[in-house]
């Protein structure tokens, strides 16, 4: 029998965090040098499910793609299907009737919410607090319920056509949202009374994790994570597109920086989000949900187009080089996260590993769109 | 205005006049004037400052440059503020040559998107790394190295990053078969 194992005492060890782990949320791997309890050095390793999402851009039609978009996050869909159909349509100079972006901003704000809602809970769950993961579920399950009934599904949604929607809003979804507004902004009371003021949640996230303005630039940052390092940058209101300019909503910003500030944006989000469906559901004008004469055969003109949209996770891009035929010659997703999660090896060094933990919650990561 | 600085600095980079993109609206005849003038198909692409329309494009300020000229671009982009977006390539198998995309953008109401491109040949292709200056780039060069076979200069860890770690095709060639 061997003696007992010495490591002496300036010795570090190689720690794997992943790729099956459930503080990943998905199949993320994160080799750590550790020293103690202390994070040295630390290499995200990527790629788990990735699926060449951009080369199906390139062999398959505008239309055909269409579906993939929503397989990247499959926690906020819709904001990636509307960057999608806005793209296309910039691309192709599709008009779009009123109605149509009205109906498509009402679904892509519930869908944020829907979102928000589930990264409350699991973040929570993260910081070893299961209860506020139930509730969150079940406001979510109303919000999903209602996506269902009129988008035919719940999570990888394609509900948008380009040029408008594949299907128009009954009176039901309409009631339902309008009874969804005050019931949510009910249930945010809750969660604010549950935990944000918790001593052992606020002490696990307060000046822990910290994320400078300079580190999201550098890495390109966007969403909560700059916006919580004090940047008023959001897309919806520094590059508006479809309807956005037409309702009135803030931009949270916190300036701590920290895990808290996070935090805090997302679930002042919920409430902006909340005032911008009922702004929507009070302004939605009747008319088409599809243009009169919208092409059956997409075929931009040659040239190379982008278009930025705010999804729940930040600033979701899509560039278009179209060679003028039904097939784009280039199809290049910029996905949020994968730009927010680059700085996590920098920001997590000499970081105690379950604060950098923390900090990964606090960045909201889905893995497919990460790794597309 | 962000759009006119940023001209006026890359401008001393590119003292060359700017490339034109449109021919000159000719002047409609009589009783014509409800018709659009046709688009003029651009010509290949030279090196220089092309301002772009945001609504059409989505971009505001359109740079291409050698890859000799690419970290001077950027140190002004640096200067100005600007944040990275994303790093792409695109294969322009006709013309043999690779392009290599670069995205930035401000955190500001002063919206203004400038697009980097930079061509370097198909059988050698090789840019220099902008990480030393974004760090943020690393993944992103590492990216495109997988998917197009970029090598770029200088970077750190130039390992397949989506990819498998042995991986040795490069799916997002013209000419890549599975």
């Amino acid at each position: 029998m061997s003696g007992p194992i010495h490591i002496r005492p300036d010795e570090t060890f190689t720690l794997n965090v992943g790729p099956q782990h459930p503080a990943t949320h998905g199949v993320l791997r994160v080799k750590m040098e550790m020293d103690g309890e202390y994070i040295v050095k630390a290499e995200t390793v990527l790629g788990y499910i990735h699926r060449m999402h951009e080369l199906m851009g390139e062999n398959r039609t505008y239309p055909q793609v269409l579906p993939n978009l929503s397989r990247l996050d499959y926690l906020g869909a819709l904001g990636y299907t509307h960057g999608h159909v806005l793209a296309v349509e910039r691309a192709a100079g599709i008009e779009v009737p009123e109605r149509a972006e009205y109906i498509r901003a009402i679904t892509v704000e519930l869908n944020r919410i829907a979102s928000h809602l589930f990264w409350f809970g699991a973040f929570v769950m993260d910081l070893g607090g299961f209860t506020p993961l139930m509730y969150a579920i079940e406001d979510r399950e109303y919000i999903l319920d209602m996506l269902e009934a009129v988008t035919g599904s719940r999570l990888t949604y394609c509900y948008y056509r380009f040029g408008g929607l594949y299907n128009d809003v009954d009176d039901d979804f309409i009631a339902a949202a309008k009874a969804f507004i005050p019931r949510m902004r009910k249930s945010l009371k809750k969660y604010d009374a549950l935990v944000t003021g918790n001593i052992i949640f606020r002490k696990r996230l307060e000046d822990i994790g910290p994320i400078s303005a300079e580190m999201c630039r550098k890495y390109g940052a966007t969403g909560p994570v700059a916006r919580g390092a004090g940047i008023d940058f959001d897309v919806r209101k520094n590059e508006p597109y479809s309807v956005y300019p037409e309702f009135d909503f803030d931009v949270p910003v916190y300036h701590e920086c920290d895990s808290l500030a996070r935090y805090k944006v997302r679930m002042d989000e919920m409430e902006q989000s909340l005032r911008i469906v009922e702004q929507g559901l009070e302004k939605l004008p009747d008319g088409p949900i599809m243009p009169k004469k919208a092409p059956k055969l997409i075929k931009p003109p040659a040239g190379d187009y982008y278009q930025a949209v705010e999804t729940a996770r930040g600033s979701f891009g899509i560039r278009i080089v179209s060679d003028g035929t039904k097939n784009a010659y280039r199809f290049k997703l910029r996905s949020p996260t994968y730009s927010n999660m680059s700085l996590f090896d920098e920001a997590c060094e000499g970081m105690m590993i379950m604060d950098a933990l923390a900090m990964m919650g606090s960045l909201d990561l889905v893995i497919p769109e990460i790794d597309r | 205005m962000i759009k006119d600085t940023v001209k006026q600095a890359l401008r001393d980079l590119f003292p060359e006049p700017d490339p034109v993109v449109e021919a000159p609206a000719v002047e409609a005849a009589e009783g014509e004037e409800e018709k659009k003038p046709a688009k003029k198909k651009e010509g290949p692409r030279v090196n220089g400052v092309i301002e772009r329309n945001h609504a059409e494009h989505g971009y505001d300020i359109d740079v291409q440059c050698n890859p000799g000229e690419l970290l001077a671009v950027v140190m002004i982009l640096d200067k100005a503020g600007f944040f990275l977006e994303s790093i792409t390539g695109v294969d322009w198998i006709k013309e043999n040559q690779l392009e290599s995309v670069y995205d930035f953008s401000r955190y500001d109401f002063d919206t203004c998107r400038v697009v980097i491109r930079t061509r370097t040949s198909r059988s050698e292709p090789k840019i220099p790394t902008i990480s030393k200056i974004y760090p943020g780039a690393g993944w992103h060069e590492r990216e495109t190295h997988d998917f197009f076979g970029i090598k770029f200069d200088g970077h750190p860890h130039l390992v397949p990053l989506l990819l498998p770690e042995d991986a040795d095709f490069h799916p997002l060639l013209k000419d890549f078969k599975p």
